[in-house]
């Protein structure tokens, strides 16, 4: 067992390359994730892995459940969660890495990558999720 | 067609009250409505109601008399009141009854609302990643329309600042101190660009409203309080709401915009006819946004308002006269009706402390929420 994505159809490969996103076969409505119950109009795409920042929050305090990363109030570290526009395709929620909150400016380009829930945690036992970092 | 008016009002303080639950509370208005109106319960006819999360309404019967009448539980999320009045209003226009109500109440617990991804048909890997937290939402959507519209966050603390300054005068707020911008500038950050004194609470809190036919309100002989229209509308394609894991590139409009423009028409009127109104303000940013989505101003021209003081109680466009959700809290059944309410006694000319000056003739409401839903009110006297 190394890391492993947190969900089994985020990501469209075990190197975590892209964002599995879904289209509507009939009005090719792109849209993200993929529905909870299956549908015969709905097909998985591959997500563009660079896009732009449509806009951003941070998060200064530690969630209550169903979050699952570390949320102990001393040492919680806030985290940005924006919405990336990938050009063609639709705009993803996800977190921002590489950068603090106060570099973050809507416009600049990112690109997907995948960091740890928890960066504290044993390496072979992290749990990935998507995040786009500076390009 | 004749007028739906509002003949009795009645309201159970916003905030924190040990002890009495959110069902009780809305028993509690209903008493106050009645005999503001003057009438008793025998005298109502039917009634429309809702909580979020206290219980059925129509089982308030069992508090209020068996009297045998119609009740019907309204569930609509953030514009369960909203749609609790529309339907009444419905009611006595077709002629069918002569005088009813229209109630909302809740309790919720303190701190944000919990939401389980699974009920919005996402994933669980979107709570657990720290993506379901409603505060997020609204940072992340009122930090666009700033930078869309070059507005600057102390445009934010102004909206907080005047919600407390009303909230102090309001005797059925919660928050009732006033808090200086430069306190509220420099108070810990929520959610960029929102912080601690730019987002309401749940809270609790009722409101009924006793509405009758414009023969049945003469007979009462009251102040008029003509209900011009009650509108409620769901989101275009496009709009931005909340627990959203993507949204399309192509922007499209708001069900607040939908509701406006639609009650405007069935009113006859503009917004330059408007002498009062009460907006969302679920945070600071959603009043910013929705002076401008009801029509009041030109997107952008809101700091300047702000600034100007065209909002306050003694502007030339009143708004959130009772300090708002910010100084009320939001429960959520009753919080549309609470709009409602500050109308009716800013048209009757008895709010007192936070009384609009000018004998205003005219009073808006708008109420927006999850998931996606709006619900505008225009009364006249």
């Amino acid at each position: 067992m190394g890391a492993q994505p947190i969900a089994d159809n985020l990501f469209t490969d075990d190197n975590m390359t892209a964002l599995v996103g879904a289209r509507n076969k009939q009005t090719g409505h792109i849209f993200f994730p993929m529905p909870l119950t299956e549908n015969d109009d709905i097909e998985p795409i591959a997500l563009a892995s660079r896009g732009t920042v449509w806009t951003y929050t941070v998060q200064r305090f530690p969630p209550k459940t169903p979050y699952a990363g570390p949320a102990d109030p001393m040492n919680f570290k806030p985290y940005v969660v924006a919405y990336v526009s990938l050009p063609g395709q639709t705009m993803v929620e996800s977190r921002l890495t590489g950068m603090e909150p106060e570099d973050v400016k809507i416009g600049m380009e990112v690109e997907l990558t995948a960091i740890p829930l928890d960066p504290d945690a044993p390496a072979d036992e992290q749990i990935m999720i998507h995040a786009f970092q500076p390009v | 067609m004749s007028d739906v008016c509002i003949v009795g009002a009645g309201i159970h303080p916003f905030g924190r009250t040990e002890g009495r639950d959110g069902m009780d509370q809305g028993v509690y208005a209903v008493n106050q409505a009645l005999a503001d109106t003057g009438i008793k319960w025998e005298d109502v006819e039917f009634a429309f109601g809702g909580s979020a999360a206290s219980g059925a309404a129509d089982t308030m019967v069992s508090k209020l008399g068996l009297t045998g009448i119609q009740f019907i539980n309204v569930s609509n999320g953030c514009a369960t009141g909203g749609s609790a009045l529309n339907a009444a209003a419905s009611a006595i226009k077709s002629g069918e009854y002569e005088m009813g109500m229209a109630v909302g109440f809740d309790k919720h617990p303190r701190g944000a609302f919990n939401a389980d991804p699974a009920a919005y048909g996402l994933p669980n890997w979107y709570g657990e990643a720290g993506y379901m937290l409603t505060t997020q939402f609204f940072g992340a959507k009122i930090m666009r329309y700033l930078h869309e519209n070059g507005l600057s966050t102390e445009a934010l603390g102004r909206v907080s600042e005047k919600a407390f300054r009303n909230g102090a005068k309001t005797d059925h707020a919660w928050r009732r101190s006033e808090v200086d911008l430069e306190t509220i500038m420099n108070a810990p950050m929520i959610s960029d660009p929102l912080n601690k004194y730019m987002f309401c609470s749940p809270a609790e809190g009722a409101v009924a409203l006793i509405l009758a036919s414009e023969k049945k309100a003469k007979e009462l002989g009251g102040p008029m309080i003509r209900l011009k229209t009650s509108v409620m509308r769901t989101r275009p394609p496009g709009s931005f709401e909340v627990f959203a894991a993507s949204i399309d590139n192509e922007r499209g409009g708001t069900a607040t915009e939908l509701a406006a423009k639609a009650a405007f028409e069935q009113a006859g009127m503009g917004p330059e006819d408007i002498d009062v109104a009460q907006l969302q303000d679920t945070e600071a940013g959603a009043e910013i946004m929705h002076m401008a989505e009801n029509g009041f101003c030109a997107h952008g021209d809101q700091e300047k308002w702000l600034v100007e003081g065209r909002t306050e109680i003694n502007g030339a466009l009143p708004v959130n006269t009772d300090g708002g959700c910010l100084a009320c809290g939001e429960p959520i059944g009753a919080s549309g009706l609470r709009q409602v309410y500050e109308n009716v006694i800013q048209l009757r000319g008895t709010a007192g402390e936070h009384q609009v000056p000018g004998d205003p003739k005219t009073a808006y409401t708008q109420v927006y929420g999850a998931p996606g839903v709006a619900a505008v009110t225009i009364l006249q006297r």
